[in-house]
C-alpha cells in the first residue's frame, strides 16, 4: 500500500491534464476493483461482508487519490474512513448478531419506485458533471502546492488556517456540538448519581421499596420443590409473593398446569392442597392434622 | 543532493531489493523476537529458557515455526468461510507495509548506486504507520467475528476496542515530534533529531504517552487483555491454527518491531549515532547509523519483554479508563503547550523570556493552591467508615487482645497437664464430673 503509494507520488511530474502511464496503470486497475467494491456492497446477504465491500472501495479510492499526487487525502481517507468509520459500521453489525440478514419485505410501500427515480437522477447528475468536469474544465493539477514546502500536507494545512479558517472551525465546532450531545444522551442515566449501600438500606427501611425483607423463596415440600411451587404462610395460605414474576409471566402455562395438578380441582391453595386431589374422607390426612 | 533526492532516483532493482530485504529483516527479526522473549523472560525467571536447538536455542522459533506450519489446518463448522481465510491476511499484510517508511540508516553505498537504507519516503510518512495499524484492526475484529464462537467474538471486540483507543493516543503523542521536526516524513524527522537534539529529552512527555500506547497498540503484555487466556482462552485467534495461526503470530511480532522502530525514529533519533559517538563525523555516516538503528530498536524490544516479565495483565475498564481519560486529555494539553511555545518562538520570543514569564506564571499558580482553603472535612464522628464500594472497614488502629492466659489447673482425679477454663460456669457439677471423667477414660 505505501510502497504503492510511494511509486506513485514519485512518478515524475507531468503537465497538468494529462495522464502519466503509472496512474493510468494505477486507474485501470483500483477503478474496476473500487467498482466490484460498490456492487459487491449492494449485492452480498450478509450485512458484515456487504461492510467489508465498502472497504475495499475505500481503500480504492485513497489509493486513486495518492496516484492523483494528493497522499495527505489519500491517507487520511484510510485512517478516518476505512479505519475509524467502517470500524464502528463493523462493530454495530457485529453486535446486532451475524444470523441477522436484511428483511425483504417492503415497510415502506413505493419506496422501490421512489428509489429508483432518485437513484436515477442522480446518475443523470454525476454523468453530468462528470462530462462537464471531462470537456470544459481545466484541471489545475497539485504539483505547485506539493513543491511547495513542508509538502503536500504543508500546503494542506496552510490553506485550512488562513483561507478557509471559518468553515474549519465551524466544522470543529459541529462535531463538538454532535460529540457532547452523543455524550449527554448516552450518559445520562448514569451521570445521576448511583445510589449507595446506605442509602438503599434507609430507603428500604423507610418502606421506599415497598418491602424491607427479601422476596419469599418458593416451597420446597415433600411432594414438590420446583420453584414455581408457592411457599405457604404459618395459617397455610399461599404466599403470592412467593411466586417470581418472571416466571409466571414467560411459563405462565407450564406453571397453571402445575399449580393446577399440585393444587388439585379446588381453586384455593391450601396446605393440604399440596398433596394433590382431595383423599377420601378419612385417611391419613385427617389423622395428620 | 539532499538525502530526499538521493532516494527519489533509486533505479526500479534498488527498489525492489530494498523491499525483499524489508521482508527478510522483519522475518529475521520476528524469529529472532520470539526466542529472545523467551529466553529473556526465562532469564528473568531464573530458568534457562529454550536451549536446545542451535547454540543458545537460537533455531528454536525457526523449529516452532515449520511446526505451526505442518500441523492441521481446521475451520470451524459455523466460521464464515472466506472472512474467516481472510482475516490473517490483513492482519499480517499491513504489518510488513508500515515499515517501508521506516528509515533503518544513512546514506550508503549499494552496488554502487548511493542510497539510504529506507524503501521510501513519503511527505506523510508517520500517517502511514498509523493508516496500517488501523487496517491491521480489520484482521483481528474479523477473525474474531468469522471464527463463530464466543469467545473470539469477544476477543476481536476487545481488541479492537482497545487499538482504537490506543490508536487516539498514539497519534495524539506523534502531534509534538511533527510540530517540531516541521513535517511528517520520517526522514525529516530523523534528520531534525540530528540538528535539535533526541525529541526524548525534548519532548519526554509526549514520549512517555508514545511508550504507553505503542504497548497497547500491540496488545502485548500487561495490555494483552484481547488474549488473555484466563479469561477468554486465545482471543481472537482462539479457533485458528496452523499457518493461519502463524500469520496472527507473526503480525503480531512484526508490529512489536515496527512500533519499536517508529519509537526509535521518532524519539530516538533514528539512525544518528547517540551522544559521544555522535561528535565523531565517522559514527553518523555508511553502514554505522543501521548499526545506531537496530542497537536502540533492540533496547526498545527488550523494555517489551521487560513489560511483559514483571507487569500483571491490567483489568480491562482500568485500561480503557488509562486510555481515555489519562493518556488522551494528558496528550492534548502537552500539545498545547507545545504549540503555544513554538508559536511563541516563531514570534521571536526568546527561550529565557519563556522560561522567566512561565516561572512566574508557575508560582503564581502555586501561591493560589497555597491561598486556596482546604476543602472542608464534614464532622459526621458516628460514621462508619467505609472501603470504596461503601462496605464497612474495621477500624485501622484495631489491635488484636492480648490472648487471656489459661491457668493450667492440677486435679486430684486427673493427673496429667489437662488444661482447664480458668472458670467454668457452664453445666452442673454433675455434667463436670461426667465430663472429667471422659477425659480420663
Amino acid at each position: 500500500m505505501s510502497a504503492l503509494g510511494a511509486l506513485l507520488t514519485q512518478a515524475p511530474a507531468v503537465p497538468a491534464g494529462s495522464m502519466s502511464t503509472g496512474e493510468a496503470v494505477a486507474f485501470w486497475i483500483l477503478g474496476p476493483v473500487a467498482l466490484a467494491g460498490g456492487l459487491g456492497m449492494v449485492i452480498a446477504r450478509n450485512a458484515v461482508h456487504s461492510a467489508l465491500w465498502l472497504v475495499l472501495t475505500m481503500l480504492c479510492l485513497g489509493a486513486l487519490y495518492m496516484a492523483q499526487q494528493a497522499p495527505f487525502l489519500g491517507f487520511v481517507q484510510i485512517i478516518v474512513y476505512t479505519g475509524a468509520v467502517m470500524m464502528l459500521f463493523l462493530f454495530v453489525l457485529m453486535l446486532v448478531g451475524r444470523e441477522s440478514s436484511d428483511s425483504v419485505i417492503e415497510v415502506l410501500r413505493g419506496q422501490r419506485i421512489v428509489g429508483i427515480g432518485l437513484g436515477l437522477g442522480f446518475a443523470v447528475l454525476v454523468v453530468a458533471a462528470l462530462g462537464r468536469a471531462l470537456t470544459e474544465v481545466a484541471p489545475a493539477g497539485v504539483a505547485a502546492q506539493n513543491a511547495a514546502p513542508g509538502g503536500n500536507p504543508g500546503s494542506i494545512g496552510r490553506a485550512l488556517y488562513t483561507d478557509y479558517l471559518f468553515a474549519f472551525e465551524l466544522t470543529a465546532v459541529l462535531l463538538i456540538v454532535a460529540t457532547v450531545g452523543a455524550m449527554v444522551l448516552g450518559y445520562s442515566e448514569r451521570a445521576r448519581s448511583r445510589p449507595t449501600q446506605r442509602g438503599l438500606v434507609e430507603a428500604r427501611i423507610r418502606g421506599e421499596q415497598g418491602r424491607p425483607s427479601p422476596l419469599p423463596g418458593p416451597g420446597v415440600f415433600a411432594t414438590a420443590n420446583s420453584v414455581a411451587t408457592p411457599a405457604l404462610l404459618p395459617d397455610g395460605s399461599v404466599a403470592p409473593e412467593s411466586l417470581s414474576e418472571i416466571i409466571e409471566s414467560t411459563r405462565r402455562d407450564t406453571i397453571d398446569s402445575d399449580m393446577g395438578g399440585v393444587a388439585g380441582p379446588e381453586a384455593d391453595l391450601g396446605a393440604r392442597a399440596l398433596r394433590g386431589p382431595e383423599p377420601p374422607a378419612g385417611s391419613d390426612q385427617e389423622a395428620g392434622r | 543532493m539532499n538525502y530526499r533526492e538521493l532516494l527519489a532516483d533509486d533505479p526500479f532493482w534498488l527498489v525492489l531489493i530494498k523491499v525483499e530485504l524489508v521482508f527478510a529483516f522483519l522475518m529475521i527479526m520476528a524469529l529472532f523476537m520470539i526466542w529472545f522473549e523467551r529466553r529473556v523472560v526465562g532469564r528473568m525467571q531464573h530458568r534457562p529458557g529454550p536451549n536446545r536447538a542451535g547454540p543458545f536455542g537460537l533455531l528454536q522459533s525457526l523449529a516452532d515455526g515449520l511446526k505451526l506450519a505442518f500441523k492441521e489446518d481446521i475451520r470451524p463448522v459455523l466460521a464464515d468461510k472466506w472472512v474467516y481465510l481472510l482475516a490473517p491476511v490483513i492482519s499480517a499484510v499491513p504489518a510488513f507495509a508500515a515499515f517501508s517508511v521506516v528509515p533503518m540508516g544513512g546514506p550508503v553505498t549499494i552496488f554502487g548506486e548511493r542510497t539510504l537504507l529506507q524503501v521510501t519516503d513519503l511527505s506523510v510518512g508517520v500517517l502511514v504507520v498509523l493508516a496500517a495499524s488501523s487496517i491491521g484492526i480489520y484482521g483481528v475484529v474479523l477473525a474474531g467475528w468469522s471464527s463463530g464462537s464466543p469467545y473470539p467474538l469477544l476477543g476481536g471486540m476487545r481488541s479492537a476496542a482497545q487499538m482504537i483507543s490506543y490508536e487516539i493516543a498514539l497519534g495524539l503523542s506523534v502531534v509534538g515530534v511533527i510540530l517540531y521536526a516541521g513535517s511528517l516524513s520520517t526522514l525529516d524527522i530523523v534528520v531534525a533529531q540530528g540538528q535539535q537534539g533526541w525529541f526524548v529529552f525534548l519532548l519526554f512527555p509526549s514520549f512517555a504517552v508514545f511508550c504507553v500506547s505503542m504497548v497497547g497498540e500491540t496488545n502485548r503484555a500487561p495490555f494483552d487483555l484481547p488474549e488473555a487466556e484466563s479469561e477468554l482462552v486465545g482471543g481472537f485467534h482462539t479457533e485458528y491454527s496452523s499457518l493461519k495461526f502463524a500469520l496472527f503470530f507473526l503480525a503480531e511480532y512484526v508490529n512489536i518491531v515496527t512500533v519499536s522502530a517508529m519509537a526509535t525514529t521518532l524519539f530516538l533519533g533514528g539512525w544518528q549515532a547517540p551522544w559521544p559517538l555522535s561528535q565523531v563525523e565517522m559514527f553518523n555516516t555508511g553502514w554505522w547509523t543501521f548499526l545506531w538503528f537496530m542497537g536502540k530498536t533492540v533496547v526498545v524490544l527488550f523494555v517489551f519483554v521487560w513489560l511483559r516479565g514483571t507487569l500483571p495483565r491490567m483489568r480491562y475498564d482500568q485500561f480503557m479508563s488509562l486510555g481515555w481519560k489519562v493518556l488522551v486529555p494528558a496528550s492534548l494539553v502537552w500539545i498545547v503547550l507545545v504549540s503555544g511555545v513554538r508559536a511563541l518562538r516563531n514570534a521571536d520570543v526568546t527561550t529565557t523570556q519563556i522560561l522567566v514569564v512561565g516561572g512566574i506564571l508557575l508560582g503564581v499558580l502555586v501561591l493560589l493552591a497555597v491561598l486556596l482553603p482546604e476543602r472542608p472535612v464534614p464532622e459526621d464522628d458516628d460514621s462508619v467508615a467505609t472501603a470504596g464500594s461503601d462496605y464497612p472497614l474495621p477500624p485501622l488502629d484495631l489491635t488484636v487482645p492480648p490472648v487471656p492466659r489459661r491457668a493450667v489447673v492440677r486435679d486430684a482425679t486427673t493427673d496429667g497437664l489437662r488444661p482447664q477454663p480458668a472458670q467454668v460456669t457452664a453445666g452442673s457439677p454433675d455434667e463436670r464430673e461426667e465430663e472429667r471423667s471422659d477425659g480420663t477414660s
